[in-house]
């Protein structure tokens, strides 16, 4: 059909191409991210290897609801995405941008909880440097300084996430995607998707350290 | 497009997993399994990884092409990882 052509651009062959294209294209970034993230998991590995229990005593001092909370909405903040990309598929023009809103809804619902957390650990003295509770090692202040470093990059991630899928969703009020290309919606989930794969391996790592031992 | 479309209830069935996992992994924490707790915490959140790779990142359904590119992001984590650990491992003196 002629109206197939207009969102084909000139070095691709087919719709099929493009989007294939577009999909390599986002994980060699995703694969960037990965390993941008690595080293500071490589980092986190390293000393918590060297100094278990200044890692244990830090993670005890982690929110554990507010985390597990946390994680579950990021998760279905993923459902949210996914479904945005198969209303997308099928043309659906009301139902994309409606999960889109949901999935910027829970990525508002993260920060929060995790704005509360960075408050409770402002009000404790968990801050690294000077004011760092004496009470403490400073091993336990290498673990808090990951913990900072790793949900603090994260929380930027999300927000950027925010920001993308804000534009998506304002594209998408204009002019819904269709079966035809939806290629912006699916590629804009893939990062999102990450950014909720990165959170379900700090979750486990940040909060879940020797929490058997009372 | 030939793209595949995955069911709305196979979203439904995975993000179902994944809420039960994190319940898996939060009563594995509780439990004293030393020295295993940190192995059982990473297998679980490598399993709840795959299946938001594999599903809800649509990698089950793309080309094999894409399944290299996103495999050599993390084999190449696996190695940064591998080799660090080894090196301060083998270091004596050095440890827990």
């Amino acid at each position: 059909m002629q109206g197939d052509k207009i969102m084909l651009a000139e070095q691709f062959d087919t719709m099929e191409q493009q989007h294939d294209a577009a999909r390599l294209g986002v994980w060699v970034f995703l694969a960037t991210e990965v390993l941008f993230f690595g080293g500071l998991f490589t980092g986190y590995t390293v000393y918590r290897y060297l100094y278990p229990q200044a890692f244990a005593v830090g993670s005890n001092h982690n929110n554990l609801f507010l985390g597990t909370l946390n994680t579950a909405v990021l998760l279905t903040s993923s459902l949210a995405m996914a479904l945005a990309v198969h209303a997308a598929q099928l043309g659906k023009a009301k139902a994309q941008f409606r999960w889109l809103l949901i999935t910027i809804a829970f990525a508002f619902g993260f920060l929060v909880i995790k704005a509360i957390e960075y408050h409770e650990h402002f009000n404790e003295h968990l801050w690294p440097g000077p004011g760092f509770t004496r009470e403490m090692s400073n091993k336990t202040e290498l673990f808090f300084i990951f913990y900072w470093v790793m949900t603090g990059l994260h929380a930027i991630h999300v927000i950027v996430g925010i920001g993308i899928l804000g534009v998506i969703a304002w594209i998408v009020r204009r002019r819904p995607f269709t079966g035809h290309y939806y290629s912006p919606m699916e590629m804009s989930g893939l990062y999102w998707h990450f950014v909720d794969i990165v959170w379900v391996f700090l979750y486990p790592l940040l909060y879940l350290i020797n929490r058997h031992v009372s | 497009m030939s793209a595949h479309i995955v069911p709305v209830r196979t979203y439904l069935v995975i993000w179902l997993s994944l809420m039960l996992l994190l319940f898996a992994t939060l009563g594995l924490a509780e439990l004293d399994l030393n020295p295993f707790n940190a192995v059982a915490a990473m297998t679980v959140a490598v399993i709840k990884m795959l299946l938001i790779l594999l599903y809800f990142m649509h990698v089950k359904f793309s080309s094999r092409l894409t399944w290299i590119v996103a495999a050599a992001g993390f084999l190449w984590l696996a190695i940064m990882l591998t080799l660090t650990l080894t090196d301060y491992m083998a270091r004596g003196g050095l440890g827990p």
